[in-house]
């Protein structure tokens, strides 16, 4: 279902005789790469065909077939189409590929994640822990063959709960009443634990820089538990005096396993999973995953969905940012008075997603092939004061207090700067990529939806520090009111979706990657399905994980009170960061 | 609280001491001014952190019940509201911070995922319920509930803590101040240190039936 038509053109199996084949599979798309020339492979692809981008690496464990495999999504950041390669291992311990992070070093996070939840392991990876669960844990879970002590059947609905209704209790199933198992032999009280070590060691790494001096180096810890870090997020950071020397974001202290859970799921009962990915934006979360299973199906909402979908995506990326900007003021030290600026305006857009789905935050709105309801009587009018009246206003207030602030000026300026070439290599996206200077959007370099209907400006900041990163979401903001301006001014009637509401929706096999513009960066879906009624691999290229590649090297030399305001800059959330 | 609640029934205050002078027992103006100014923890920890910040600002505004004032430490705050979903990794750190706060202390759970897991329980990184751990004293249902929701658990909240007496209270009892709970450890999966015989007990038996066929 996907277009073939990039990797058509380019004969990349001719330039690797033998080693490089296209993706034959029925719904599949890409190349096969030999692991043995996947490094060089990725480097012609990157320096010459300019595919310098990389937006998605993710394993999928073909169990049937006794395969693993690697599958590779790489973009041009001047857009366009993007190409697919796929690494293909036999699936016997020890499963290793050659890490990617010499030509794509924004694979880092991500082939760790691929090490943790599936077993692959990186060869030549500089620093390959675990990292959404912690250093001991019994297997890999994201395994097909990989249960867990809750554990109760393949597929949804289980037969445990429906149609009959004898409801029985997970707790009931399992020896220790809870949701934990234990190798066999497994004797707690002579056992060691040591979840932390390889962190430290992998910290100390940095430690050994020769500078003739004796320096004593200390070690801070921040979060989980910290007012600063938005959610659960911990960083472990050595400091020379009150420099930062290195910094690593410790993550997976709210990683509720979507993967796993979604791949018993049907693909209906994924949306409102979505919903819980980034919960300040569960509009964009939904447009992402309706648009890949869509692309699988090749259905197509009809346009009364596309312009409903259009102006809520939007008034989410408005709430997102004025929440992001409030919050970025309260990490640079204005205490929650910014905020209440920022949450005045999210209030009355979650009353508009209240009024149309049901929720303030948690819409799950977006169907296959349209949206859940239409609009309610009046809504349409609010979005339109809103729109036309308000939001305007409230935005130019907003700057105008923050912009020219002195102490917001001295703090932010020239402060954790990300320059261009870094947010590409580190695979940056959204405002942390824009604000580099780099002017890529998803909306406009490969248009979904009817996004190539708007006129909007992509907003670009060249200095690519923490002030740019806060002025370009005031930017994003005001771009995002013209597009929604339109739309409501276009606004057809007619059905507000092409399929008849069903639980249960066939999907062909074949594999589809959708992405969107979601308000923290380019948001992708990556699903395989085998024809049944659940996904086997559903995979979420969070934006917000893989920002925080760049996280590190940001920092390097800084003063700590400045990593709070960086880390507020980049803008994340850990239901996303974590999954 | 006007004088008719404060006053205890049973004293008949003249007219005109009335509105200078109430008759009332300890507990009474003891918890009341308790219930009047709980501190949360600032403590969030998924999506129900976003509608507790929500709770706590301009529209919805927890200063109306004396608690908008929110400490990050754990030393200095009474309540600790659990909202999200509590992780295996997550959960050591969160037995830890209960254990941290000072008596008299509560623990809201709030929404789907602290009070019994959520539409999260099956995770294998998941805690079914943070209660499995620390005691909880309001549940709240939603995923995520509304601020109006959160605010009526915190208004039950003030109904438990009016509904206290000293005599019973067991920060005020003899013998050591509290009680500690174990921390859990972070193993091959998330061990309870409570249940650590019957861990070994099931993974012997396990492993018999592994050599059995």
């Amino acid at each position: 279902m996907t277009t073939p038509a990039p990797t058509q053109t380019l004969d990349l199996a001719a330039r690797f005789p033998g080693s490089v084949t296209p993706d034959e599979r029925e719904g599949y798309d890409g190349w096969i790469v030999a692991k043995e020339k996947l490094i060089s492979f990725a480097q012609v692809v990157r320096d010459e065909f300019g595919y310098d981008y990389l937006s998605s690496l993710t394993g999928v464990d073909y169990l049937p077939e006794g395969k693993m495999e690697v599958v590779y999504h790489v973009y041009k950041t001047t857009g366009g189409p993007g190409l697919i390669f796929k690494v293909q291992v036999p699936r016997q311990d020890p499963i290793e590929v050659p890490s990617l992070m010499p030509v794509y070093p924004g694979a880092d996070l991500q082939e760790r994640e691929a090490w943790d939840l599936l077993g692959i392991k990186f060869i030549g990876h500089p620093d390959l822990r675990r990292v959404l669960m912690w250093e001991g844990f019994e297997g890999h879970p994201l395994r097909k063959d990989w249960q867990e002590a809750f554990f109760e059947e393949e597929a949804k609905p289980f037969k445990s709960r429906w149609p009959d209704g004898q409801f029985t209790m997970a707790e009931d199933r399992t020896p220790l009443g809870d949701n934990v198992a234990f190798p066999a032999g497994f004797d707690p009280k002579k056992a060691r634990f040591d979840p932390e070590t390889a962190l430290y060691e992998s910290l100390r790494q940095y430690d050994k820089e020769e500078t003739g001096l004796e320096t004593d180096h200390m070690l801070v810890n921040m979060g989980p538990h910290h007012p600063s870090t938005h959610g659960v997020f911990r960083m472990a950071v050595i400091l020379d005096g009150e420099t930062i020397v290195s910094l690593k974001p410790v993550m997976g202290y709210l990683h509720r396993n979507h993967e796993k859970i979604g791949e018993r799921n049907t693909f209906l009962m994924n949306m409102p999973y979505t919903d819980r990915l980034d919960y300040l934006s569960s509009m964009s979360n939904n447009f992402g995953y309706a648009l890949t299973v869509e692309k699988l199906m090749g259905v197509k909402p009809p346009e009364r969905a596309e312009y409903i979908r259009v102006i809520m995506a939007e008034l989410t990326r408005i709430a997102n940012h004025v929440w992001a900007i409030g919050f970025l003021l309260n990490d640079l030290g204005a205490y929650f008075t910014p905020m209440l600026y920022g949450v005045e305006e999210r209030e009355l857009i979650l009353d508009i997603f209240e009024a149309v789905s049901g929720s303030r935050m948690m819409c799950n709105y977006f169907r296959f092939g349209g949206v859940a309801r239409d609009l309610p009587e009046g809504t349409l009018e609010k979005i339109h004061g809103i729109a036309f009246d308000r939001l305007p206003r409230k935005i130019d207030e907003l700057e105008r207090l923050l912009a020219e602030n002195e102490i917001v000026r001295t703090r932010s300026i020239g402060q954790g700067v990300l320059s261009a070439e870094d947010a590409i290599r580190y695979s940056a996206a959204g405002p942390l990529l824009r604000a580099s200077g780099i002017p890529y959007d998803v909306r406009r370099a490969e248009p979904y939806g009817i996004y190539d209907r708007f006129e909007f400006d992509v907003a670009v900041r060249y200095n690519g520090d923490i002030y740019d990163r806060m002025m370009i979401r005031f930017d994003e903001v005001r771009q995002s009111i013209r597009i929604i301006q339109q739309a409501v001014k276009d606004l057809p009637g007619g059905p507000i979706t092409a399929m008849k509401p069903v639980y249960q929706v066939r999907v062909p096999a074949g594999e589809a990657y959708g992405r969107v513009e979601g308000p923290k960066g380019e948001l992708g879906y990556y699903v395989i399905s085998t024809g049944k009624s659940t996904p086997w691999r559903y995979h979420i290229r969070a934006p917000s994980f893989i920002n925080l590649t760049a996280f590190g090297p940001m920092c390097t030399g800084l003063k700590i009170a400045d990593v709070v305001g960086v880390l507020g800059s980049i803008d994340i959330v850990l239901g996303e960061v974590d999954r | 609280m006007d004088s008719k609640e404060l006053n205890s029934p049973g004293y008949d205050v003249p007219p005109e001491l009335q509105g200078q002078v109430a008759i009332t027992t300890l507990d009474r103006i003891y918890n009341w001014g308790r219930a009047a100014s709980v501190w949360p923890m600032m403590f969030g920890l998924a999506c129900c952190a976003i509608e507790m910040i929500c709770t706590a600002a301009s529209r919805f505004d927890t200063a109306r019940f004396g608690m908008e004032i929110m400490r990050p430490s754990p030393r200095q705050s009474d309540l600790m509201i659990v909202s999200g979903t509590v992780t295996k990794k997550m959960i050591p750190i969160i037995v830890r911070l209960y254990n941290q706060m000072p008596e008299p202390k509560y623990v809201l759970a709030m929404g789907a995922c602290a009070s019994g897991g959520g539409p999260f329980k099956e995770g294998y990184n998941v805690v079914p319920g943070v209660d499995r751990f620390i005691p909880v004293d309001v549940y709240i249902p939603g995923c995520p509930p509304t601020p109006q929701a959160l605010l009526n658990g915190l208004i039950k909240l003030q109904e438990k803590i009016k509904g206290q007496s000293i005599k019973g209270a067991r920060w005020y009892t003899k013998g050591p101040d509290e009680v500690e709970i174990p921390i859990p450890i972070l193993g091959p999966d998330l061990i309870d240190p409570r249940k650590i015989d019957q861990i070994k007990q099931i993974s012997k038996t396990a492993k018999k039936a592994e050599a059995q066929p």
